[in-house]
């Protein structure tokens, strides 16, 4: 594995008060850059792609044990299952889009949910400690797909014209300064959106990464002479900051689909 | 080594912001991966036992359902026949009640009978035994003042109707005399 030769790659005598004349190796951009384990027909493979192909292997496994021989009275395993399926289906797509319009985009969001949550995971488990999704092209993909899939459905439910005062947000009882929202609507709505949805995502999980380093290498680099009591601090920081994170990627999973919920349900609506 | 990184780093613009090729692939490809499966096997599955389990349990409340109707009509039933047991009861009662003063009554009325035939029956023999009485005591007595008249006077008084003269005369002064006292 290259974990350790890419977000734990410092100096392993830099101490602090030592004389070497070394730094605090503050994690940085650097921390998630990865060299490639092979290269593919020139293309580098990664530990972020293995990563994510790992989440997929997870999610299948856990949830064809869970529910490939589903039984009408649960077993454990399914009733975990049968939870996390029930929580986004009702929780997320029948309290925003309905039952009825909701139904068909179950399967994406259920999807959507489980491949984010696993994917910010990965940041405090060991060996892998590097959430995928802070890695920008992996919530890219995911908020392009929605943005296609919210724009498609906008156009095929209120036609071109429909579709474009639906995203413009076209409302005659504006008057004057109509153009203007209309203007900063299209914009907002086309291009800010998937933009902001990508990196709410990719931002949260960036910065909870960094901090886990930082603390974790600081619990090392201060481990010496009178320091070692800093160094304690920073570790229960560090565990600390592992609680917190296991919150927020659970709630970065939920906000992201809640988003693509409610993006589509303005899609679907009568009037913006 | 960080001066290796950081190379790496700036060898790639060092922009987050920018996805690299190879990665947004791979993410795609994992999550489609995860989208279809979903999609096409597990989740109809899991949707198909869900509805399985509600069929379940809403068959279940049926059953529940109709058996409560059933105790609840049993129960009326029961409730009918107690009632109507209960009233046939009251009716045998009251019947019972009702023949039994008859019997009383019908008896009483035979006792009062019975009482005044034996009552009447005495009072016709003390009635036969004083005439009786009456008759033996008048030919006795008679005879004996006869008998002592004849033996007081000294002449037979053997001639009957004279004798009975006597005998009735005296009589009729007895009783004269004891209706005298009895006015008294």
């Amino acid at each position: 594995m290259s974990a350790d030769q890419t977000q734990l790659a410092f100096d392993w005598n830099c101490r602090i008060l030592s004389d070497n004349g070394c730094g605090f190796p503050a994690p940085g951009l650097h921390s998630f850059l990865f060299k490639p384990l092979f290269t593919v027909g020139g293309y580098e493979f990664n530990k972020v792609m293995l990563l994510a192909l790992v989440t997929t292997l997870l999610i299948i496994g856990f949830f064809w044990v869970a529910f490939g021989q589903a039984k009408v009275v649960p077993g454990k395993l399914q009733m975990v299952g049968e939870a996390g399926y029930d929580f986004v289906r009702r929780n997320i797509v029948y309290e925003t889009l309905g039952k009825r319009e909701g139904e068909k985009y179950v399967p994406l969001m259920v999807s959507l949910f489980f491949f984010i949550w696993i994917m910010n995971v990965w940041s405090v488990i060991p060996l892998a400690q590097f959430p995928v999704s802070s890695v920008i092209a992996f919530p890219m993909v995911l908020a392009g797909l929605v943005w296609v899939l919210w724009v498609s459905v906008t156009f095929k439910r209120h036609g071109f014209v429909g579709g474009l005062k639906n995203i413009t947000g076209y409302d005659k009882s504006l008057g004057a300064v109509l153009p203007l929202v209309m203007v900063i609507e299209f914009l907002s709505n086309l291009f800010v959106r998937p933009f902001t949805h990508a990196v709410r995502l990719f931002a949260n999980m960036f910065a909870g990464h960094l901090m886990l380093v930082m603390f974790t290498v600081a619990s090392w680099y201060l481990m010496n002479s009178y320091m070692i009591p800093a160094a304690g601090v920073s570790f229960v920081m560090t565990i600390v900051m592992i609680l917190f994170e296991l919150f927020v990627q659970a709630v970065q999973a939920y906000v992201f689909v809640l988003l693509a919920c409610s993006y589509l349900q303005g899609a679907l609506a009568e009037h913006h | 080594m960080i001066a290796n990184l950081a190379a790496l780093a700036a060898e790639e613009e060092q922009n987050p912001l920018i996805p690299a090729g190879p990665e947004l692939l791979v993410g795609a490809i994992a999550f489609a991966i995860v989208f279809f499966v979903f999609a096409t096997k597990l989740l109809p599955r899991i949707n198909k036992t869900l509805e399985e389990r509600r069929e379940a349990i809403e068959g279940g409340i049926e059953k529940a359902e109709a058996a409560q109707t059933e105790a609840q009509s049993v129960l009326e039933q029961y409730k009918a026949q107690l009632a109507e047991a209960r009233h046939e009861a009251a009716r045998l009662r009251q019947e019972a009640t009702e023949q039994g003063t008859a019997l009383i009554q019908e008896m009483r009325a035979e006792g009062q009978r019975q009482r005044e035939e034996i009552i009447a029956a005495g009072h016709a023999q003390i009635e036969a035994d004083r005439k009786a009485a009456a008759h033996a005591l008048r030919q006795d007595v008679g005879k004996l003042a006869t008998d002592l008249a004849g033996k007081l006077v000294g002449e037979s008084l053997e001639d009957h109707a004279r004798q009975s003269r006597t005998i009735d005369r005296f009589l009729e002064g007895l009783e004269d005399a004891s209706k005298a006292e009895a006015t008294r």
